[in-house]
């Protein structure tokens, strides 16, 4: 399949500071790609970089096969969503979707055509009259969403578009953004440091670091088989559990003398002498009660802490001395103080080298 | 504050009898306070406005004693050529700087917003005239503009013999000159009044409308200029109130002259009043200054403030 939007070798400095460095992405027609980091990784200057509002220093971007490194933004062919909408606020809605279009000099029954689309598919039809002041954040994002589809585009670029909105409106958009995609089937690169959103929407998250790509991977990938510390420690919430220690051929030991048999871990390059290592398992990983003495792994602990989550249930406990959260059904009942089984099947987990970070 | 008002009144209904001691013992000390601004603007304000009207009516001379005798002062201030040439170079100046200024110094302000280096220091060098009084402005000026010491002078004595430049002397340029200096005292504090708005304006408006493909003076004519509305209505008023006053300046750079071709209404009103020993013509036309005022006001407060709670 062709590409969509080809990003080779770019680098972008603002004096001294590296912000990009090196940086390859080939994004396949149609994909849904989200840039996922930290405030301060570089994904969204990475995006401004693709929209051409950021000269870079070296390296090139293709967009549907054109070299579009020095291009204007108007003529690389995409749209784009700001966190803050950037709504002109003194016209309609109607005015803020056809004002590039009417510049441009486009016929006015061909932008009217345009419009009205544009609204059919965000049903803001009934907003067209009214001005940005009179609208709520989740309509103001809407209009903002139709003045990039009103422009007929290849690529949408998202820059956190949701941020700015309360948690249920956030998730409802999320849905509506998923069933744009679905139905326009445009190439869209979306920026946002919320990895429920990055999860949910992406066909491939690309996890940034410091102006580095750090894994670009399919969700169930990034989520299940990080490449490293960085990207293990990033996504998910609760975080996953880390034990630091020693790994000797497939035997793990942890820093407070906790042995782990890790024969059933798939390594990527089998080690052989006795190296620092971490081994990481995911609270939902980690197994209760009968469950968890069927597991490779198992050792008796004290509950500390409950979190009833409604649907789920957080507890908080020890291996050595070790905190461990691990996730169970929420008719599951345990309490503070109680000895349970706890177990895990390293399989599931991740081992990353203490040294180098990546995984082994 | 519509929204507030409401239940406030029909509050009010329920406790009838109570509504004026209300009023008088709500939010006492803030009263007590304000008293004297209150007093103020009743007294300087109001009083000595009503006091001007009144006595413009009168045949007053060296002291206000005169008797009434209806609109004969009026009749007689606009028999008056020197009154006439004022209001007449007045409307010219005010039209002609009020535009001006404010192009200047949006033009100003848009160079200074390009992430110029030395932004403070063209900044602080731009505002400077206006830390000048309008007496240092017009005397600065006056030396400039002075035929054979100024730069007309300085220019012929380089060997440009044919060099001119006596606005000042020149009965039909004067007004221009007045208007050179005025805006160099000026548009520096328009310039930093449009930069502020300027700056107010989300980084990603802009951004917004580069990927829109607009080019960069609409985007300031059609959208950057409409979201500084506040800031334009500010700069008008303070240009505005400075126009209607001008007086300083031209008593500095040219008292009037040559003849009478730079006289403005502030400077009638005051040579009627204190020099003439004529008050009661004096008030007659400072009277018409503040209806020329007042008819200008009303309906752009009506504009603004009228209609049906208009607050967007």
């Amino acid at each position: 399949m062709q590409n969509s939007v080809s990003i080779r070798d770019l680098s972008l400095n603002f004096g001294s500071v590296k912000v990009l460095q090196h940086l390859d992405l080939d994004i396949a027609q149609g994909e849904f790609i989200v840039l996922l980091g930290p405030s301060g990784c570089g994904k969204s200057t990475l995006l401004n970089c693709i929209a051409g509002l950021l000269d870079v220093s070296d390296g090139q971007i293709f967009i549907g096969g054109k070299n579009v490194t020095w291009l204007e933004p108007k003529d690389r062919g995409i749209g784009m969503v700001f966190q803050s909408y950037a709504l002109y606020p003194q016209m309609t809605v109607e005015r803020n979707l056809s004002f590039g279009l009417r510049v441009a000099g486009m016929k006015k029954d061909e932008v009217e055509r345009r419009v009205a689309r544009a609204a059919e598919i965000l049903q803001i039809e009934p907003l067209l009259d009214r001005k940005p002041a009179n609208l709520s954040g989740g309509q103001r994002q809407r209009v903002a969403i139709g003045r990039a589809l009103v422009r007929d585009v290849d690529v949408f670029l998202f820059d956190e578009p949701l941020s700015n909105l309360d948690a249920k409106l956030r998730s409802d958009l999320r849905v509506e953004i998923k069933r744009l995609h679905h139905r326009l089937k445009n190439t869209m690169i979306y920026v946002t440091h919320d990895q429920i959103e990055a999860l949910t929407l992406a066909d491939r998250i690309a996890v940034m670091k410091n102006g580095v790509i750090q894994q670009l991977s399919d969700p169930h990938t990034i989520y299940n088989k990080p490449v490293n510390l960085y990207v293990a420690g990033f996504i998910g919430s609760p975080q996953m559990n880390m034990f630091e220690g020693t790994l000797e051929g497939t035997t793990f030991t942890t820093a407070d003398g906790t042995v782990v048999s890790v024969d059933t871990y798939d390594f990527a390059a089998p080690s052989n002498g006795p190296i620092q290592a971490v081994l990481g398992v995911r609270p939902e990983h980690i197994a209760l009660g009968e469950a968890a003495a069927a597991m490779p792994f198992s050792i008796d602990a004290e509950i500390e802490i409950v979190e009833p989550m409604g649907s789920d249930t957080l507890a908080w406990t020890k291996i050595g001395n070790k905190a461990v959260t691990f996730r169970c059904d929420s008719d599951v009942v345990i309490e503070t103080g109680q000895m349970v089984r706890i177990g895990f099947d390293p399989a599931r987990g991740s081992i990353f080298s203490a040294e180098t970070t990546n995984r082994l | 504050m519509a929204d507030t008002a409401l239940p406030l009144e029909a509050g009010a209904k329920v406790n009838r009898p109570s509504l004026l001691k209300r009023i008088i013992l709500h939010n006492l000390p803030a009263k007590i306070a304000a008293l004297p601004m209150m007093v103020t603007v009743l007294v300087v304000f109001v009083g000595c406005t009503l006091w001007t009207i009144y006595y413009s009516f009168t045949n007053s001379k060296l002291l206000p004693t005169g008797k009434f005798v209806g609109i004969e002062q009026y009749e007689r201030l606009f028999a008056t050529s020197r009154w006439n040439v004022s209001v007449t170079n007045l409307i010219t100046y005010g039209v002609l700087s009020l535009i001006f200024t404010l192009v200047v110094g949006f033009i100003l302000a848009v160079l200074i917003d390009q992430k110029i280096r030395f932004e403070s220091a063209f900044r602080t060098i731009m505002l400077y005239p206006f830390a000048l009084s309008f007496i240092v402005t017009g005397l600065v000026w006056q030396w400039i503009m002075n035929p054979t010491l100024g730069l007309q002078g300085t220019m012929r004595n380089l060997g440009w013999e044919n060099f001119t430049f006596d606005w000042i002397a020149n009965p039909r340029m004067v007004l221009y000159a007045l208007l050179i200096a005025g805006l160099w005292q000026g548009t520096g504090f328009c310039m930093v009044l449009m930069l502020a708005g300027l700056r107010g304006v989300d980084e990603e408006i802009w951004k917004a409308a580069r990927i829109d493909g607009i080019p960069t003076w609409r985007t300031y004519v059609s959208i950057v200029v409409p979201m500084m509305r506040g800031v334009m209505v500010t700069a008008v008023v303070i240009i505005g109130s400075g126009i209607v006053r001008l007086y300083d300046l031209v008593v500095a750079l040219t008292n009037g002259g040559p003849g009478i071709s730079s006289e403005v209404p502030a400077k009638y009103v005051y040579n009627y009043m204190f020099s003439g020993g004529n008050i009661g013509q004096g008030l007659a036309a400072a009277t018409m200054m503040l209806l020329s005022v007042i008819i200008i006001l009303i309906p752009w407060a009506y504009l603004e403030f009228g209609g049906k709670g208009r607050r967007t």
